[in-house]
């Protein structure tokens, strides 16, 4: 079984976020990069697969050099082997056509892509890779088992969940649930060393069309302070939550 | 020419997102000098549509689409938009629209843009606003394919009435096995529960309960404002609660009129989740938890005394009301 991770190289939560060059780009100074969380609980599943059931695990990232670390990190964690497609993703269309690309090649089994990035929050690649290639897609998947060929999976949905069945090969949009936050590793030293000499492949991109551009950010207008109740005037925020909220 | 809106409905309802969805497009229409086609599956009485202005309904009515397959649906979605020659494809955000967008998108060789809040900032080139950054930022995109796709953020746009004259047409798309790849098993919905998903006010708390056994006034409070539970992080972490309550980044999205937070301290990754709610109040016993700079109102006291206090006096105000 041959088992491909997305791994998309985001701004760590608690950055700040600011923007540069006319408000045109967002600026990385300062800024504190992690693997994406939704990617990584994907990646977690990915090495159980590797353990419990001998799947080889390659980690994929379409980014320049500085994306590197990253997928260091990820093999740290104990993936086998990983690619870098030397681009700067312009949009979730350019990466999945990238990573559609990657796994033609590769005939991997099953695809693994955080179902959302901390960045964009596009929520595209997954589904986008699956369009492109004409897979079987499974998104916002809180637990996977795989038998042979078949595939059986839990979805959430609004209101609940659903058990799905499927066949390989299968794309899978990942989210916390396929593993546990618990269930998460911290690299240990043998891990750092040993994926300092893992093979890290970089291919050059194919042409995209650019079909949408970020043009400009804006940060959302300060917040006003927030309004007190006392405690021993609940009445007033059932007042202000009726006649200035409007909310009930 | 006209723009489609995908119209989602359950139990032969429609769904509140898709008369959002409705209005938002009639308002984008206009702009574009266009009318508005909505797609229905499996919907029963569409005449409700032509209230928030679609002027014309494509119904599909297919046993084969009883259950949602994100295949099969955007292939009808696909199909329903070559027929009417349309150029912009709009979506709500629910979790079928997000999980069916992206396939629509490559179907139509469309630039997709999700997230959508407010109208088009321009109609040439087509640029939209939409939130990134897990909230804390906007950007502009630009879309500068034929076909555009726009998934609409819940709650963004709001709902309007808006009369037209309805044409129905009934539309039968072809869907063949290959769009039934995916089988669904089983589905467990929580019955008698307002989820997450459709609240209009969900009630939040935290680790400042101290245990699971205390949640009953939580659930009381939201049995008054007809709103959904929600829980922390570390709350669910502690199997307090069901993993399904848990909000924030790595929980669900929360994007309510009115979110009540009662003992939960408003850590970056919990606020990431929930900001989009349009006014937040906080109870909690500490003034300098981070939530309160983000809320609308708070309050700062002991929980186990102002939750049931304000749910009695709630209570009496919808009495009142009512």
């Amino acid at each position: 079984m041959k088992i491909l991770v997305c791994i998309s190289h985001v701004p760590d939560t608690t950055s700040k976020i600011n923007f540069t060059n006319g408000d045109a780009e967002f600026d990385t100074n300062g800024v504190q990069y992690v693997i994406n969380p939704n990617d990584e609980f994907g990646l977690t599943r990915a090495i159980w697969f590797q353990e419990q059931q001998g799947a080889a695990v390659t980690v994929v990232n379409v980014g320049g050099p500085d994306t590197e670390p990253t997928l260091r990190k990820a093999l740290a964690i104990g993936a086998n082997e990983a690619i870098r497609v030397n681009a700067n993703p312009t949009d979730g269309f350019f990466a999945a056509k990238q990573l559609a690309e990657v796994i033609k090649n590769g005939g991997y089994d099953i695809v693994i892509a955080g179902k959302e990035s901390l960045d964009y929050n596009g929520g595209m690649v997954p589904g986008m890779i699956a369009g492109i290639l004409g897979y079987n897609f499974l998104n916002s998947c809180t637990a996977i088992t795989v038998d042979g060929t078949n595939v059986t999976a839990v979805r959430e949905i609004d209101g609940g969940k659903e058990t799905v069945s499927t066949s390989l090969p299968v794309i899978i949009g990942a989210q916390k649930g396929i593993v546990e936050e618990k269930d998460l590793r911290i690299p240990n030293m043998r891990g750092i060393m040993t994926a300092r000499t893992k093979a890290l492949t970089i291919l050059e991109p194919v042409d995209v069309t650019v079909n949408t551009k970020a043009v400009k950010f804006e940060k959302p207008a300060p917040k006003s302070a927030v309004k007190l109740v006392s405690a021993d005037n609940l009445d007033e925020l059932i007042n202000l939550l009726h006649n200035e909220a409007k909310v009930i | 020419m006209s723009i489609l809106i995908y119209a989602e409905s359950a139990e032969g309802k429609f769904k509140k997102v898709a008369l959002e969805l409705a209005s938002y497009a009639k308002k984008v229409a206009e702009s574009l000098g266009t009318t508005v086609t909505a797609v229905t599956v499996n919907a029963g009485d569409v005449s409700e549509l032509s209230k928030y202005g679609v002027d014309k309904v494509l119904k599909v009515n297919n046993d084969k689409l009883a259950g949602f397959t994100a295949k099969a649906y955007a292939d009808v979605i696909k199909q329903a938009a070559k027929k009417e020659s349309t150029k912009v494809v709009l979506l709500s955000s629910t979790t079928d629209s997000i999980y069916l967008a992206p396939l629509v998108a490559v179907a139509l060789e469309a630039g997709f843009a999700s997230n959508v809040v407010g109208l088009p900032v321009s109609t040439s080139p087509f640029q939209v606003k939409r939130t990134a950054f897990s909230n804390k930022a906007f950007n502009i995109t630009e879309i500068n394919t034929d076909v555009k796709v726009l998934a609409l953020a819940k709650n963004s746009y709001g709902i309007f009435e808006n009369g037209s004259s309805l044409t129905e047409e009934d539309f039968n798309p072809t869907i063949g096995d290959a769009d039934f790849g995916v089988k669904v098993v089983s589905v467990e919905k929580v019955s008698g529960k307002v989820s997450i998903a459709d609240a209009d006010i969900v009630v939040s708390a935290g680790r400042g309960l101290k245990g699971p056994e205390n949640w009953g006034m939580v659930e009381e409070l939201a049995t008054v404002l007809g709103a959904a539970t929600a829980c922390s992080k570390p709350v669910s972490d502690l199997g307090w609660r069901p993993h399904g309550e848990h909000v924030g980044q790595t929980g669900k999205p929360v994007a309510t009129n009115l979110y009540i937070a009662i003992g939960i301290s408003g850590a970056i990754q919990h606020i990431a989740g929930i900001n989009s709610s349009k006014v937040k109040v906080v109870i909690n016993s500490d003034p300098e938890a981070p939530f309160f700079k983000v809320a609308d109102y708070g309050v700062v006291g002991d929980a186990f005394e102002i939750v049931p206090q304000l749910t009695a006096k709630l209570k009496a105000f919808k009495e009142q009301q009512s």
